[in-house]
């Protein structure tokens, strides 16, 4: 659609259109804080904030979309939502294949939780959410990686003794480990990713273009710090 | 005791738990529109496989053959994504015709506006009819296959004479087709349609693949451990019950449609000339 | 590098031999068969074992049911409600939960949480019950005559059993049979699915398939793959059961054998 509005012809309308569409924003809503689903069954969280005001900003109507994890980036290009907006880090790979906003998290550590403080985070057995920066890492750092569909899986399986530790964004598991005595961050943080973006098809610098500045907007303003640290999702800019 | 009970209807009524409720409805009507829907794929299989032309049989029995050796999960993992490329790519020819990009562009799959099925601008409630619309698709393709089978077979337990004696009457092709062959394969063919049927309601759970939210889908969030940052209704992990719950629900479908469905037997073997044990046999073979 | 390096580093993965790190960029061709077929060793592994010990239970459980004993009559026919009655991707869901519980109680539960062992056990347990409602319903259908002519030769209870009832409904069943045990090898793709997880990513066909869909973002290779070798797969269970069926209708004359169609209408 907005490859249309590049070409020419459709220059002197963009304006006008682009003002009524339609943004599809797609969420996974599995994600505390960044994005879940309430007791009342809608999306909330951090992102959920975050998007309606940016969507207020740049002018743009917005819907909300929920998608399983595994299936956000094909649905993406495949032009089912137009962004993703679901904790997702800025990676090298991904950055293949779609394209990112700026970041509007700084980059912020993941870390380890486990149920006790000798856990071997080499050689021991480490979960994480499969295809995640993650799991990439912990297959990479030697130890034994058991992986899951869903966030929420991988601390039951700490839990209940299936793995050692597990290995997530430490925003996530930071309320859990608050709230749980028997839960405790082990080992170092390890720096991942490139902070947290939204994710834009290739095929649409414009939209991109949107929302940057709209996150630039947030930033210069001191907006988007007090929503960080309203959801305590991260360290602030 | 009286606070934990309190606690539990409170619980249990949360909007989500609605959603969750209305979930089985989702499943209940994806079945009720799929099942004659397949149906018709699968007569369509079973005339094109009768079909004497033989690129058209070949064709009929190659769509039985493919979608019944693979796996139905690895169907639905791609289907739903091809199907929805291929809709809009159609639309995309015969609306943009002068539309001179390409419409892969590395990973992306673009389209012009006229051609987004449904529209960009449509209200949500639109797409997620359309979502639901292509995982009937998908389920009418795959078992529509089953039913192609059954309905082949049945079409072919019709006894012999029954078709010499319409061709005796001077009917054609078609007439004995549509006249005598048909009101007769159906005897033949319910048993293994009252299978299908079940295995119909067996593969609903996984529409959660298809990107629709079912009760697969609401049990797992709902199941899942709670911190009371972020809900009312802390709890730890319930997923156990949450599925024992969707186990039972599918038991008791399965036996009422069980039920259901040796009445209707009965009742459609009376006055036919074979007895129903003999249906059975026949069509199951 | 060439197919053959990737056949050596990547061949036999699913059971962690090989190469460590799974691939990560400029996929092949080559990169999706070698690994699918690799997790296709699993399927085979499951669906094999699953298929022979279910055989046993499913003739113990079909006598069950045709049993006079009403206790004996009501458990087996439980069984088969319970296992045929609800949908495999629910079960091993909730075996899963259920063998977590388990190990709570007592260690030696500890191995029913990995795939190889739980998720075996819900196939077994399926395919039984499945299986044990068509040697069932080929018990019903014995004929008459054979077992008459049993009784005047004066077999009964264990001779006339392995030597009539037994053959003769494993004959009859032969042909529904086939078609449970390819149901039954589709179904082993949705152990890693649902429940089970993949340790060090060693996983079946599927979870390559999606590993490779997730990387490559592209469904399109993958999943095709992915069916080509479970067509083949099925073109050999056919021919196999099929030089079974050949073998246990070897004393029928020749038009009289029924032949061995791939018709199934059976699946979970």
């Amino acid at each position: 659609m907005r490859k249309l509005l590049l070409s020419a012809a459709a220059l002197a309308v963009a304006a006008t259109a682009s003002a009524a569409d339609t943004v599809r924003l797609g969420t996974e809503g599995a994600y505390p804080p960044w994005n879940f689903i309430n007791d009342a069954g809608d999306i909330d969280g951090f992102e959920k904030d975050l998007g309606d005001e940016l969507c207020r900003r740049a002018e743009l109507e917005c819907t909300w979309v929920t998608n399983d994890w595994d299936s956000i980036i094909p649905n993406l290009v495949s032009g089912n939502y137009d962004a993703i907006i679901a904790g997702m880090s800025i990676t090298d790979e991904r950055d293949q294949v779609i394209d990112f906003t700026q970041n509007y998290t700084p980059p912020d550590p993941s870390a380890y939780l486990a149920l006790s403080d000798g856990v071997d985070l080499e050689g021991g057995v480490i979960a994480a959410q499969a295809s995640t920066i993650q799991a990439g890492y912990v297959a990479d750092s030697g130890a034994t990686l058991v992986e899951f569909a869903t966030p929420e899986e991988t601390i039951a399986a700490v839990r209940n003794g299936e793995a050692d530790a597990v290995l997530a964004d430490k925003s996530y598991l930071a309320p859990l480990a608050e709230e749980d005595p028997d839960l405790m961050f082990v080992g170092p943080d390890v720096p991942l990713g490139g902070g947290v973006g939204m994710g834009i098809r290739e095929s649409d610098p414009e939209l991109r273009e949107t929302f940057n500045a709209a996150i630039q907007s947030m930033k210069d303003d001191g907006s988007l710090n007090e929503l960080i640290r309203k959801w305590e999702v991260s360290s602030t800019f | 005791m009286l606070f934990g009970l309190k606690w539990l209807s409170c619980y249990l009524t949360t909007g989500k738990h609605m959603a969750f409720y209305g979930s089985f409805g989702t499943v209940l009507l994806l079945l009720a529109i799929t099942a004659p829907t397949a149906l018709l794929f699968g007569f369509g299989g079973a005339m094109l496989a009768r079909v004497r032309f033989l690129p058209a049989s070949l064709l009929g029995k190659t769509y039985i053959a493919l979608v019944r050796g693979v796996p139905d999960i690895a169907f639905f993992l791609f289907f739903v994504i091809a199907l929805d490329q291929a809709l809009e790519w159609l639309m995309h020819k015969a609306k943009c015709p002068e539309w001179d990009e390409p419409i892969r562009q590395g990973s992306d799959f673009i389209v012009c506006q006229a051609a987004k099925v449904p529209p960009g601008s449509a209200p949500q409630w639109l797409h997620e009819t359309y979502g639901f619309a292509l995982a009937v698709i998908t389920f009418a393709i795959v078992f529509g296959a089953f039913a192609a089978n059954v309905l082949f077979g049945a079409m072919r337990a019709v006894p012999h004479d029954q078709l010499e004696t319409a061709a005796a009457y001077g009917m054609t092709q078609r007439q004995t087709f549509w006249r005598v062959l048909v009101p007769q394969m159906w005897i033949y063919a319910l048993p293994g349609l009252s299978n299908l049927w079940m295995v119909l309601i067996k593969a609903t759970p996984l529409l959660f693949l298809l990107g629709v939210e079912d009760i697969v889908y609401w049990a797992r969030d709902l199941g899942g451990a709670k911190t009371p940052r972020f809900t009312d209704y802390p709890h730890g992990d319930w997923r156990m019950w949450y599925f024992l719950a969707l186990l039972v629900f599918y038991l008791v479908f399965t036996r009422i449609s069980e039920i259901v469905l040796d009445r209707l037997m009965r009742r459609l073997s009376v006055g036919q000339a074979i007895s129903g044990g003999d249906a059975k046999r026949r069509a199951g073979a | 590098m060439s197919c053959w390096d990737i056949i050596a580093d990547y061949g036999l993965r699913s059971l962690g031999i090989g190469e460590r790190l799974l691939p990560r960029d400029n996929f092949t061709l080559c990169h999706h068969f070698t690994l699918i077929g690799s997790g296709l060793l699993w399927n085979i592994y499951f669906g094999t074992l699953a298929l022979i010990s279910g055989f046993f239970l499913a003739v113990a459980v079909a006598l069950g049911k045709a049993s006079r004993n009403i206790v004996l009559r009501k458990l087996a026919g439980w069984f088969v409600l319970v296992f045929r009655g609800s949908p495999l991707f629910i079960q091993f869901f909730f075996a899963y939960f259920l063998f977590l519980s388990l190990k709570g109680v007592h260690p030696v539960f500890s191995p029913f949480t990995s795939a190889w062992l739980g998720a075996l056990v819900v196939l077994f347990l399926n395919t039984a019950a499945y299986s044990a409602e068509i040697f069932y319903g080929a018990l019903r259908s014995i004929p008459r005559g054979d077992l008459e002519a049993a009784d005047a030769y004066g077999m009964s209870g264990w001779p006339r059993f392995r030597r009539i009832t037994y053959p003769t409904m494993l004959r009859l069943a032969w042909p529904a049979y086939t078609n449970e045990a390819i149901f039954l090898f589709h179904a082993t793709t949705l152990v890693f699915f649902s429940g089970f997880p993949a340790w060090q990513q060693k996983g079946d066909s599927l979870y390559y398939a999606s590993y490779l869909a997730d990387k490559t973002f592209n469904p399109f290779i993958p999943y095709p793959v992915l069916a080509g070798y479970f067509i083949l797969l099925t073109l050999v269970i056919i021919a196999i059961f099929g030089a079974i069926n050949t073998r246990l209708n070897r004393h029928l004359p020749r038009p009289m054998r029924p032949r061995l169609r791939f018709r199934p209408n059976l699946i979970r």
